[in-house]
């Protein structure tokens, strides 16, 4: 656990470095008396394509060429190197931001961005120019997800460096923000990872002590999990090598919320350590609404179409999401995680989640 | 009970249809008034070839009646826009002065109180045509005031004469009241006409103002001046002192005669021969002409004119129509207002960015020569109202009324003006001028042109060819804009660049980017 105490600050030194060498560089150019341009990777469609090796989306060998001698490059590139100057000072000063302050700073340099959609595409060009996820810049989304569970974190934001705390310490949980994200892991009790995807269900098991029954951290996804809780899933498996275990509604929204977390996604080709592939589904399985007769809803249409996309998508390959996708169009029925409540508040706690996790780990 | 049979004058007949030369109600009779002492004076200034200078004042008399005005016709909306019943009519008086050519004294009763009683009859390019309007407005004014009306002119000679007339409605004669005759000491030249009229010239008023407005933009070597009933002075002063080429007195082209005219030419023609006859009678017909045409008409080239049947007439009219080698009547007896006055002209009154002009070749419809002048007109003080004005003109004078029934109104309404860049929002003024001895109105009351395949192909032509200089001038301009947008965009953010990777780099000083800007600047587009 010593060798991930200087991570995160080495992470964050690499960053500012990154973004350094990329002013350099454009400096250089203009002092050479050229036009400044940067090529990066392209992130059109034909350009994603998905890697067993990572297993998780890639970007390709094409590359996009951006000039400011382009009339129609030069406003973009402005941005971009407006973007990366502003993240710089985010790093310097250790400030944190969210995407849409990031949109409104822009105004204060007479850099006015048209809308979000475009200063948050500017941001994932940074992205791709240096190969780290925004959050790394600082930059966090709106939405929020939480962890509770035997973990003990070292912050290293300003003001709290060295402090610890343990991650028991409130029932609610701890938003996984940008403090949290940028910790570093001190110790913990906790033997695997169970993320959920309803807040009704995290509480749940709080309050029945999951946690402690099951040597567990429980992580909210709050729904898609955001990158930042991504990331940090990536650590706990990685860091702590901790398993993960993802539990999500029976219906296939529900299942790619686990394959996102697994796989990733392909806005994210550009960028690594998102993914946790040794991650598993545990539920809710087509499988398990058949063997504990679960209250369920038919299908609709959307829901149908959906899942033949999903039989398509690589990411999908594998044995069980093969089958799973197969049983949900055979039965038509789709069911929410709350419906182990017919079977008593304490079922899913006392009986489906261990005999779940007993048959993955014989997997 | 036996029907009665009467004849009536020539007089008696427009006093009685009077709305078809434009007298309708007070409001458009006051306009017309107006329009066709004006457009006399003008004519009066070709002739003498000295630029004009034209006084017009209306003043208020007395409130009037509406007695002997006639009935008012309820279809002319666009003098009823403000409900007519609200106002009653007023007596104004009229008076126009100008420094045309003068009416010799002789000729002075009967040129103002005749109808039908003028000079332009002949072949040539002129304002007036039957020797009409200048006697309407003043009968206008005498049925409806009672009163007689007043002449001065001199041809420039030792003498003033002044007339106090009135028209003999009946009779379609003249009726002298008196007649004073002063000595000429300064040698004043020109005619001023003053009389009583029932009108309403708070209705009329904007359509006088436009109408005097667009003769000054068609004659911009005319200083004319108004005074309206409130005293107020509009002004229109010349801008050049050149005048159009004036115009030549022709001959009739074969194309253009019928029976009647062969006759009478037969009557007086010192020809002893068909071969004379027709180059001497004819427009552009010489020497080999006529003999091709005898032989293609089959008819007697030593016959004597005076003895030809009247068969042999009818067929002379026939084959003249279809023989396909007479030359095209040549514009002399035309005058176009050139390019450079009418450039002068709109640039005077409107104040537009650009002009493009078009003079189409002479042509002829039915044998009478028509020459065609198109100009549009971008920007400046012309109005954005969602819709192309057009400003039409017929021999140099403005037609105002029924708009959407001419020619060019059609014309332009079928063209796919996007083709020329051009969309409707923008300000765009179309101007249209046809000249001709024959212009193909299509009432007596000189409103709007006729479409005659022959005009119209014309006028298409002349739009289009406009439009494209338009389109060039618009394609240039958007260029031109586009460049100095491209520039602006490199000159805001190219200073950015450096200075947000100055300070990413942790340089201290920006790097020169002068030369990179310098450069753009000198890169052209395409
Ligand atoms: N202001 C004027 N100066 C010179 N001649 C004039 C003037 N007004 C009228 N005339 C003469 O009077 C004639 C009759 O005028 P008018 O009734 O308006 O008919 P038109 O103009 O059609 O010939 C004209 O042909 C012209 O010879
Ligand atoms: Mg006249």
């Amino acid at each position: 656990m010593k060798k991930s105490k200087s991570a995160a600050l080495e992470r964050k030194k690499e960053v500012v470095a990154k973004l350094e060498s990329f002013g350099l560089d454009l400096y250089e150019q203009m002092e050479k008396g050229v036009f400044p341009s940067i090529k990066m990777p392209s992130r059109s469609i034909e350009n994603i394509r998905y890697s067993p090796e990572f297993r998780q989306y890639i970007l390709g060998e094409r590359k996009v060429h951006r000039s400011a001698r382009n009339i129609r490059h030069i406003r973009p590139f402005t941005q971009l190197v407006w973007t990366a100057f502003f993240a710089h000072e985010l790093a310097k000063h250790r400030k944190t931001s969210t995407l849409r302050d990031v949109y409104y700073s822009a105004q204060a340099y007479n850099m006015s961005f048209k809308d979000q959609p475009e200063s948050n595409n500017i941001i994932t060009d940074l992205e791709t120019i240096s190969g780290f996820a925004r959050e790394d810049f600082n930059v966090f989304p709106e939405e929020r997800s939480a962890i509770f569970g035997d973990l003990t974190i070292e912050y290293t934001v300003p003001g709290y460096e060295g402090k610890q705390l343990n991650l028991t310490s409130h029932p609610d949980g701890v938003m996984i923000g940008p403090a949290l994200t940028s910790s570093e892991f001190a110790k913990t009790g906790a033997d695997k990872v169970i993320a959920i995807e309803k807040g009704g269900l995290f509480t749940r098991f709080v309050e029945e002590q999951v946690h402690r029954k099951f040597n567990a951290l429980l992580v909210l996804t709050a729904g898609q999990a955001p990158r930042a809780t991504r990331h940090f899933i990536h650590r706990l498996n990685k860091e702590l090598s901790l398993p993960v275990y993802i539990f999500t509604d029976g219906d296939p929204w529900g299942m790619h919320i686990a394959m996102v977390i697994i796989s990733g996604s392909a806005n994210a080709a550009h960028l690594r350590e998102l993914t946790t592939p040794d991650a598993k589904w545990s539920g809710v399985w087509a499988s398990d609404i058949v063997k504990y007769k679960l209250p369920s809803d038919p299908l609709t249409a959307v829901d149908v179409k959906r899942l033949y996309e999903l039989q398509r998508d690589p990411r999908y390959e594998g044995k069980l999401w093969q089958r799973e996708t197969k049983r949900f169009l055979k039965i038509k029925k789709k069911a929410e995680q709350e419906a182990f409540s017919r079977y008593g508040l304490t079922y899913i706690v006392d009986e489906y989640l261990p005999a779940k996790l007993e048959a993955l780990e014989e997997d | 009970m036996v029907q009665a049979f009467e004849e009536i004058s020539a007089a008696d007949f427009f006093y009685r249809n009077r709305d078809i030369a434009g007298f309708t109600n007070p409001s458009r009779a006051i306009f017309s008034s107006i329009r066709e002492l004006v457009e006399n004076s003008l004519d009066a200034s070709d002739q003498s070839r000295i630029p004009p200078e034209i006084y017009i004042r209306l003043s208020f008399e007395y409130e009037g009646s509406m007695k002997g005005s006639g009935e008012v016709k309820a279809e002319d909306e666009s003098l009823f826009e403000n409900g007519f019943r609200g106002t009653e009519p007023k007596v104004y008086r009229l008076r126009v002065a100008d420094n045309g050519s003068g009416v010799p004294a002789r000729h002075i009763p009967a040129a103002f109180g005749q109808v039908l009683f003028g000079s332009k009859y002949k072949l040539k390019q002129t304002r007036g045509t039957f020797g009409l309007g200048g006697t309407m407005a003043l009968l206008y004014g005498q049925i409806t005031t009672h009163k007689h009306a007043l002449v001065k002119s001199s041809t420039g000679g030792a003498r003033i004469y002044i007339y106090k007339i009135m028209v003999d409605i009946p009779r379609n004669r003249p009726i002298i009241l008196d007649r004073k005759i002063l000595l000429n000491k300064e040698g004043w030249r020109g005619t001023i006409v003053e009389f009583s009229l029932e009108g309403d010239y708070a209705k009329a008023m904007s359509r006088i103002l436009e109408y005097l407005k667009q003769t000054a933009l068609v004659n911009p070597y005319a200083n004319i001046m108004f005074i309206d009933p409130k005293g107020r002075l509009y002004k229109f002063t010349r801008v050049t002192t050149q005048m159009p080429r004036p115009p030549k007195e022709t001959k009739p082209h074969p194309y253009g005669v019928d029976v009647e005219a062969i006759q009478r030419l037969i009557r007086v023609t010192p020809c002893r021969n068909m071969v004379d006859f027709m180059r001497n009678h004819f427009h552009r017909v010489g020497e080999k002409t006529s003999h091709k045409f005898l032989e293609f008409a089959g008819i007697g080239k030593t016959i004597n004119p005076r003895k030809l049947s009247r068969e042999r007439i009818v067929r002379l009219v026939k084959m003249m129509k279809r023989f396909r080698n007479f030359l095209p009547p040549d514009a002399s007896c035309l005058s176009p207002i050139s390019e450079e006055l009418l450039k002068a002209g709109i640039l005077k009154e409107l104040q537009p960015e650009f002009i493009a002009f078009c003079q189409r070749q002479p042509s002829t419809y039915s044998g009478h020569p028509f020459i065609v002048e198109v100009a549009i007109a971008y920007g400046g003080n012309i109005a954005r109202k969602n819709d192309l004005v057009l400003y039409r003109f017929a021999n140099r004078i403005p037609l105002l009324y029924d708009e959407a029934s001419d020619v060019s109104w059609r014309i332009i309404k079928r063209i796919n003006w996007r083709r020329y860049k051009v969309s409707l929002d923008m300000p765009i003024a179309i101007l249209v001028h046809i000249c001709s001895t024959k212009v193909p109105y299509k009432t007596v009351g000189k409103e709007f042109i006729a479409d005659r395949p022959e005009v119209k192909r014309e006028v298409l032509n002349g739009i289009r060819e406009a439009a494209r200089q338009l389109q060039r001038f618009l394609t240039k301009r958007e260029h031109v804009e586009r460049e100095r947008k491209r520039l602006s965009t490199f000159s805001k953010y190219l200073p950015k660049i450096a200075q947000f990777s100055t300070e990413l780099a942790g340089k201290k000083r920006p790097p020169d980017i002068k030369k990179l800007l310098w450069s753009v600047k000198k890169y052209e587009e395409k």
